[in-house]
């Protein structure tokens, strides 16, 4: 941190120490002065701002988020600020900057004369500009403002500070399995080499950590570490059906039919192929995943139906920066 | 002598399990036709009459004598009925060509009419599921492929033209008879899951196969299909088409620069 700090503000001396050295004052002109367009000069200052106003439209629209068409706003307002931008430019190139005719090329620069000459055609190539300030400022503000609508979705990436939903789960010891249609999984439904998928009953089914995959696997196939060694019932696995990596749902399983020739039985998600093995409690076997898959601890109730034992032992859903700080929280 | 009653007996039952193929159920014939195709196909792997090839086992230790008795293991036969024969045989999944290989669809050795003598031993080895007998125009097309979707395409892709899956390849159905994916439905060949009858039932299997027969001719909407094979052809069209196009008028752009 304090070496970001130190960096930073060398950075900013250097950049407030740094002058353009000054031209002579009594030189001759190699650009002859263009007259002065006033007209054109006005339009780029409106047009930089208008570039900053859409841009700013943008962030506004972005960040005001259920407004209806907003993709279709979002595209318009960042569209129409490079228009402008394109627009200020062109003017600029086109109108105010004097135009010298080429006749060869430039000599490779080694002199220090040639260095001045070419810093005074660019000084007087901008003869036509009377109001040099404002006219950098709003390329400042435009810049500045179109800058940050480029950055404002990173926003999306995730909350830096209001991480606690991310902690919360949909299950808590009791709560029945039960299917999409709201039908209660009982342990004797669910067999072997095949999958389910099951939802906390009387839970709102779209919240990330509710849906789960269900599996039976042999009982003598398990490796779990000792601390969810207790989790499955009956030989029967839940895991979160959300992969660790990017959120996908969980809708492979790998199930073989005669597993000395195949390979072992997995979970892979569709997306990028992560591929965890669900009889060690979802550990990565395959691909980009960074964790495991959180595991749910279940039972089997006297009527024969599958229940929550508790929550996940790991939080659901794509990995962020707090994730391995702490254990999710039931409902 | 012998020998010309041996070709008699082999001519005649081959007419027989001809006949008997015509007819309904297995002749004795044919069982003993495919007896002996089995032997010759098939007993490597899978065992004196079905019976399978347990994992191989370590024989004695101390030099060289550690090593694996058996390489080649395959599951018994025996109660898997004429269902999982008929898949496997009329597909070309087996004979496999080498073991430890996913079984793909390739051109089978075996004649159709081989095929159905070597169907009637296997379902003769033990009591199994017989030949399912879909009918996909009594399915329901929507609800087949909200079941399909469901169920299958996390593997064989929406419109059933296959995927991957680590360490397997789940393939097109565009080639599977009605039949052939009911049975697979119940078998789950290789690493695909097993559906059984509580999960999927019957109702249910017809829509999902009238919904595959609809996906091998789809009705694209959309225009151009590129494969059905999603965002990487798409893609790959924007960057073959899209990209040229941007190419071309920067070159155009260029020249009329230079000429000017």
């Amino acid at each position: 941190m304090a070496r970001v700090k130190d960096l930073l503000v060398s950075a900013a001396l250097l950049a407030a120490g740094r002058r353009r050295p000054k031209l002579h004052a009594d030189r001759e002109p190699i650009v002859p002065p263009g007259e002065e367009r006033p007209g054109s000069e006005l339009a780029v200052i409106v047009l930089l701002f208008a570039t900053a106003l859409f841009a700013a439209a943008f962030i506004a629209v972005y960040a005001l988020d259920r407004l209806p068409n907003q993709t279709q706003l979002l595209g318009a307002s960042l569209g129409l600020a490079f228009l402008c931008l394109a627009a200020a430019l062109i003017l600029i190139g086109k109108r105010l900057v004097v135009t010298e005719e080429i006749e060869e090329d430039y000599p490779v620069v080694e002199h220090e004369s040639e260095q001045e000459a070419i810093a005074q055609v660019v000084a007087d190539s901008g003869s036509r500009f009377t109001r040099r300030r404002l006219v950098k400022a709003s390329f400042g503000v435009a810049g500045g403002v179109l800058g940050a609508a480029l950055i404002t979705p990173a926003a999306s990436l995730g909350p830096f500070l209001d991480v606690e939903p991310f902690y919360a789960t949909t299950w808590k010891r009791g709560r029945r399995l039960v299917d999409e249609k709201g039908k209660p999984w009982r342990a004797d439904d669910i067999e072997q080499s095949t999958f389910y998928t099951a939802f906390p009953e009387g839970a709102d089914k779209e919240a990330l950590p509710s849906s789960v995959v269900l599996v039976r696997l042999p009982p003598h196939d398990f490796k779990l570490p000792k601390a969810i060694a207790n989790y499955p019932a009956q030989g029967i696995v839940a895991y979160s059906k959300i992969c660790t990596h990017a959120g996908c749902a969980i809708s492979l399983y790998r199930a073989p039919l005669f597993q000395p020739d195949e390979p072992r039985p997995a979970l892979v998600c569709p997306c990028h192929y992560s591929t965890f093995d669900p009889a060690t409690g979802g550990t990565v076997l395959f691909g980009p995943a960074g964790r495991k898959l959180p595991m749910l601890p279940l039972y089997v109730d006297r009527k024969g139906y599958l229940r929550a034992a508790g929550t996940y032992d790991e939080p659901v859903g794509p990995s962020w920066w707090g994730v391995r700080m702490r254990k999710p929280k039931p409902a | 002598m012998r020998t010309r009653a041996a070709a008699i007996a082999f001519v005649a039952a081959l007419v027989c399990a001809a006949t008997a193929a015509a007819a309904s159920g297995p002749s004795p014939q044919q069982v003993q036709q495919g007896k002996s195709l089995y032997g010759r196909y098939c007993l490597s792997c899978h065992g004196m009459n079905g019976s399978g090839v347990a994992p191989s086992r370590v024989i004695g230790a101390g030099p060289g004598r550690d090593q694996e008795q058996q390489n080649a293991v395959a599951p018994p036969l025996r109660g898997v009925g004429a269902r999982a024969a008929d898949f496997y045989l009329r597909t070309g999944y087996m004979p496999l060509q080498k073991l430890g290989l996913q079984p793909r669809r390739s051109k089978s050795p075996l004649s159709p009419s081989q095929m159905d003598a070597l169907i009637a031993y296997i379902a003769s080895l033990g009591k199994g599921p017989p030949v399912p007998k879909p009918q996909p125009a009594r399915g329901n097309l929507s609800e087949g492929m909200q079941l399909f979707t469901a169920n299958c395409a996390g593997c064989h892709q929406i419109v059933a033209e296959g995927g991957y899956v680590t360490g397997a390849v789940p393939p097109p159905l565009e080639d599977d008879s009605s039949t052939q994916i009911a049975e697979a439905v119940r078998i789950g060949p290789f690493v695909m899951p097993t559906f059984s009858e509580k999960q999927i039932s019957d109702r249910q299997l017809d829509s999902i196969i009238a919904y595959v027969q609809y996906a091998k001719h789809p009705d694209d909407r959309g225009g151009w299909a590129i494969g059905h094979l999603g965002p990487v052809p798409e893609g790959l069209v924007a960057w073959f088409i899209a990209a040229v196009a941007l190419v071309a008028v920067c070159m155009v752009i260029g020249k009329r620069l230079t000429s000017h």
